[in-house]
Parts: structure tokens; C-alpha cells; sequence
């Protein structure tokens, strides 16, 4: 796939929409337009602006730097036809890759440090959000719709806001310091600092992700069968056991979906880490964005961006399947 | 077996709400603050929200944003119910894996790289930065999580409806407009919601797609929340959070009236 030319991208850059050749009309052996427009139309919006684009990241991430505007070389000049073709080929190089992101320390300890802290962070959010699933999954029926929606509405407010209120809470003389000092547990005297630490950075994805993690456990949990608990209890065995044999393995696939749905978005988080985050916080999302805006080196951003989809193609195939599969249960 | 919730049960519940809107109230309360701290709350005062209405360019922004969020989550509603009608009712066509692919990998997919993306499509196609990329982005990112929304509406239904329409010789798109549509509704006005809600919000995706000059509210925001912390920032997320708040229970309450209806009809 490497440096592959896109499929039939024209110099306009919109390839034509996919052919549907296995359209089989229901009725009639006459062409279903609705469902080829109904099937064409999406499908083909997404060619164009999502796989295409892709596309463009993996060719620019084996492109030159060059001071222009765009500051690259343009990569495949199809003007020319065959000849730009075989230019382009000759002209391939790995530079973004060896060059940069293999010497230069700092974009392994990135992709390290985002590893580190959406596993941790993770973790945590299960840790967290699975008490709260499982006692809102008890809750009376009448509850729950309230339950839920109580979890829902703070993921309705901006992301930026909720980020931005973690930055009050955790500076030195803010609440969080005020309130471990009124407990005894730091000195007031000499508060640590936790603004602009990767502990910030944690705390402040935990709070932003929780909702995507307590919805699927719910869901999961709020679907079982209870007689199950009844019998294990029948037969003599103690709740905590009974959680751990029935419970437990009932709600894997929530988790799963919401580690999965959390997880993946952590590790190109930029909004937390650099509002929260120290300049010493290096994550691969911000990597990628000072890269990009600061440095304006667009080959090694994209370079970067190859590599940190490479690491996520696992988990996001995995999440797809978790998706189909759970649309399967439904049918 | 006593069912019901343990002490332990209750402490999660108030230990995680508590958790979930200790922040917003504080961000709120703070908003009210006669000083210029937000961490230490002096006095009541409506000055940061005096300062907020003056600020021309922080209305400029929001009204961009407004134009903009309606706009896409529009075109990402229609784009999304075909996705779904496709994924659902459309039966084996080629490339189908693909396809479900690409509708349900952005809803994962880390902003940075699609923001990444969208950028470098929009230079090769020569495409100016401003509203038009801008639009072009939120809709792709956005359409995926209207299709989930709709598709697993369109799953729970019953076919045999449409089936009978069609069977008594209505046409395929007038059975859908007449049917299929008026039963899919709330998921699709859900949908809507949730596309304008993703698109109100949306820093990453819009600082790679917009050009200069072009600066939505959430920019500003991150702009000025990189300078420093202010109460008239805490003004302005309390003036969001409220319109949400106002927007979410309408919208529940809305929602809410359309099955109730439902149920009536369908129990003569």
C-alpha cells in the first residue's frame, strides 16, 4: 500500500463514486435508483473525504519538507502521466520516518507517554465507572431513564468547558489543594503542584471520558438476567463470588466497548494534555498538532499520524466488530 | 434474593455525580465572581457577563458556529440516514465491509489525524479554508454518529410495514416517506442533535479546516483559555452550559411526547 497512487483520484482529487454492481433490485429487473443513490451517495461522500484523505497523509508523510506554501513537494504531478508517475516512484523516500522520527528520541517517548497514560487512564476509568454502571443498573426501573440522562448531559456540554473547569480546581491555591489541606493530607502551607503534571492530564481524562465508559458497562449490566444471581445464591454460593462468576462475565462485552470506545480517542488526545499538561507532557496527538501548526512541518506530522494509526488499527478493526456484533444481538 | 441498591451502591452513585458536576457548578459559580479569580469567591457580581455582550468578536465567533452547526448537522442528518438506510436495507452490495468501516471508524478515529486529513485534502483539491471546508469536515465527522443513531432505530422495527406498502403497490420512496420516516423520527431528530451538539463543540477537526480569518467560538475559547484563566471565560461556558441544559430537556421532553403518542396509536 506504501506510496500507492489513490485508486482513481482525477486532478480535481474526487474519485467517482464506487460502482454498486451487486445492486440486486427486489422487484423487477430494472435498475433500483433509490438504493443506488441511497447506497452511492454516503458511500461515495466518504470515499472522498475520508479514505481519500488518508491517502494524502500516508503520500505526504513520504514527501519533502520544503519552505513554500503548501510547505511541501508536491508529491505525484499527474499532468504529467506516466512520467510524474515514475518520477514520484524514483523519488520515494522513508526521510520522514528514519530521519526523524527514529532519530529523534522525542516523538518514541511521545508515542510511550500517550501509551503509558491512556492505559493507566483506562484502567482508572473502569476502576471508576463500573461501580457506578453496576449500582445504576440496580436502581429502581423508574430511575434509570434519570440515571442516564444525568450521566449524558455533562457529555452535551462542550469538552473544552469541561476541560477548562479542571484548570480552576487544580491550580496550586485551587479547590482540590484547598480541600486535601482542610482533610490534613498536604500542607497548605506548601501545596504540591498538580496543574500542568501528567496526574492533571489523568484526572482530567478520567472526568471527560467517564460518560463513554459508564454508558456501554450499563448496558451491558442493565440487559442481564437476574434469576442467574437467584440460582448461584440457591446453590449456596456468596455474593462476592456470584459477582465475579456471573456478573462479571455478563458485562464483558461493555467492557470491552468501553474500553475500546475510551482508549482509542486517549491516545490522540490534544485538548486535555495541553491544557492541562506541563510543557514536559508529551503526547502524540500534541506532537502532531505543534508539528504541524508550530514547527509547519507537515511530513513529519503526517508521518507521525501514519504511525499512530499503524499502533490503533487493532483497537479501532476490534471496536467495529464489537459494533457489528452488538447490532447482530439486536436483530 | 433482596434486590436493590447496597450503601455501597448509593456511594457510587452520589460519589460519581458528585465527581461528574462538582466541576460545572464550580465553573458556573465562578462566573458570578465580583473579583478576577477563580478560585477565590468574593462577592456576586453580573460584570463578566456585562464584559461577555460587548465582546464583538467572541459574537462574531458564536454566530459562525451557530451557521455552521446547523448547517452541517442538516447535511450530516441526510448523509447519515442513507448510511443507515444502507447499512440496514440495502441488502449485500460490494465493498459493504468498507463501508461500515468508514461510518463507524471516525467515532474512534483521534481527531488530530482526521483534522490532518481534512487539511491535506483541502489544500490538493485547492479547496479555500473558510466556511465551505469547514462544512465539508463537520459533515464527515459528524454523519457517522447520526447513521449508529438511526441504524439501531431502523433495526428495532418492524419491516413487514413497509413491506405491506409496498406490497399494496406504493412506491419504494413514498413508502419511506410515509412510513418509514415518520418511525425513524426520533432517532433521526436525536441524531440532529447529537451532529450539532459534536459540531458546536468541535476545537480540533475545525482549527485544521478553517482558514485565517475564519475563527469558530470553541478557537476563541482555547485561544483565550491558553492566556489565562478568566471569570468572563466562566460567563461564557455558563451562557453554553444553560442553552444546553434548556436544549437537552426540550428535547427529552419532545421526545418523550412522540412515544407517548406512539404508544396511544398503536394500542387502539
Amino acid at each position: 500500500m506504501s506510496g500507492a497512487p489513490a485508486p482513481r483520484p482525477t486532478s480535481a482529487g474526487t474519485p467517482p463514486a464506487p460502482a454498486i454492481a451487486a445492486a440486486q433490485p427486489r422487484r423487477g429487473a430494472r435498475i433500483d435508483w433509490g438504493r443506488l443513490a441511497m447506497i452511492g451517495v454516503p458511500y461515495g461522500w466518504l470515499i472522498v473525504l475520508f479514505a481519500f484523505p488518508f491517502v494524502l497523509v500516508l503520500k505526504l508523510s513520504l514527501s519533502d519538507r520544503a519552505l513554500a506554501v503548501p510547505p511541501f513537494r508536491p508529491l505525484i504531478e499527474w499532468e504529467r502521466g506516466l512520467e510524474g508517475i515514475l518520477d514520484f516512484l524514483a523519488a520515494l523516500d522513508l526521510e520522514s520516518y528514519t530521519g526523524r522520527l527514529i532519530q529523534n528520541p522525542i516523538y518514541g517517548e511521545a508515542l510511550a507517554n500517550s501509551l503509558g497514560i491512556a492505559s493507566i487512564a483506562t484502567l482508572i476509568l473502569l476502576l471508576v465507572g463500573y461501580p457506578i454502571a453496576y449500582a445504576m443498573a440496580r436502581a429502581p426501573r423508574d430511575w434509570r431513564p434519570w440515571l442516564v440522562m444525568a450521566v449524558i448531559l455533562p457529555f452535551w456540554t462542550s469538552f473544552l468547558i469541561r476541560v477548562y473547569a479542571w484548570v480552576g480546581i487544580l491550580q496550586p491555591d485551587g479547590l482540590l489543594n484547598a480541600g486535601l489541606g482542610a482533610l490534613g493530607l498536604v500542607d497548605p502551607a506548601a501545596p504540591p503542584r498538580i496543574l500542568f503534571t501528567d496526574t492533571a492530564v489523568i484526572i482530567g481524562i478520567v472526568y471527560a471520558y467517564l460518560p463513554f465508559m459508564v454508558l456501554p458497562l450499563y448496558a451491558s449490566l442493565e440487559r442481564m438476567d437476574h434469576t442467574l444471581l437467584e440460582a448461584a445464591a440457591d446453590l449456596g454460593c456468596p455474593p462476592w463470588k456470584s459477582f465475579w462468576l456471573v456478573t462479571v462475565p455478563i458485562s464483558l462485552p461493555g467492557v470491552f466497548a468501553g474500553a475500546l470506545l475510551c482508549f482509542i480517542p486517549i491516545m490522540g488526545e490534544f485538548v486535555i494534555p495541553d491544557l492541562l499538561g506541563g510543557p514536559d507532557t508529551l503526547m502524540i496527538g500534541r506532537t502532531i498538532w505543534v508539528e504541524f501548526f508550530a514547527n509547519r512541518n507537515w511530513p513529519v506530522a503526517s508521518a507521525v499520524a501514519v504511525v499512530l494509526l499503524v499502533l490503533l488499527i487493532v483497537p479501532i478493526l476490534l471496536f467495529q466488530r464489537a459494533q457489528e456484533r452488538g447490532l447482530g444481538a439486536h436483530r | 434474593m433482596k434486590r436493590g441498591l447496597t450503601w455501597f451502591n448509593v456511594t457510587a452513585l452520589v460519589a460519581g455525580f458528585t465527581f461528574l458536576y462538582i466541576p460545572l457548578v464550580l465553573l458556573v459559580l465562578f462566573s458570578f465572581n465580583e473579583v478576577r479569580s477563580v478560585t477565590d469567591f468574593t462577592g456576586f457580581s453580573l460584570r463578566w457577563y456585562e464584559r461577555l455582550f460587548d465582546n464583538d468578536q467572541l459574537l462574531r465567533a458564536a454566530l459562525v458556529t451557530v451557521q455552521l452547526g446547523l448547517a452541517s448537522a442538516a447535511l450530516a442528518t441526510v448523509l447519515g440516514v442513507m448510511a443507515a438506510l444502507a447499512l440496514v436495507r440495502g441488502g449485500r452490495f460490494r465493498g459493504r465491509t468498507a463501508f461500515a468501516g468508514m461510518v463507524y471508524a471516525p467515532m474512534v478515529m483521534p481527531e488530530v489525524i482526521l483534522g490532518l486529513a481534512f487539511l491535506l485534502f483541502f489544500v490538493a483539491t485547492s479547496l479555500e479554508r473558510g466556511f465551505v471546508t469547514l462544512l465539508l469536515a463537520h459533515v464527515t465527522f459528524t454523519m457517522c454518529f447520526v447513521a449508529v443513531t438511526v441504524q439501531s432505530r431502523l433495526l428495532a422495527f418492524d419491516r413487514s410495514l413497509e413491506e405491506a406498502a409496498q406490497d399494496l403497490g406504493c412506491p419504494p420512496w413514498k413508502s419511506f416517506f410515509l412510513i418509514t420516516l415518520p418511525i425513524i423520527a426520533p432517532a433521526v431528530a436525536a441524531g440532529f442533535l447529537l451532529a450539532l451538539t459534536l459540531s458546536l463543540d468541535d476545537l480540533v477537526i475545525s482549527s485544521f479546516a478553517s482558514g485565517p480569518g475564519y475563527t469558530t467560538l470553541p478557537m476563541r475559547i482555547y485561544s483565550s483559555v491558553r492566556l489565562g484563566v478568566t471569570p468572563e471565560i466562566n460567563a461564557l461556558c455558563t451562557v453554553l452550559i444553560g442553552l444546553v441544559t434548556v436544549g437537552v430537556i426540550v428535547a427529552s421532553l419532545v421526545q418523550k411526547r412522540s412515544i407517548d403518542l406512539a404508544r396511544r396509536h398503536a394500542r387502539p
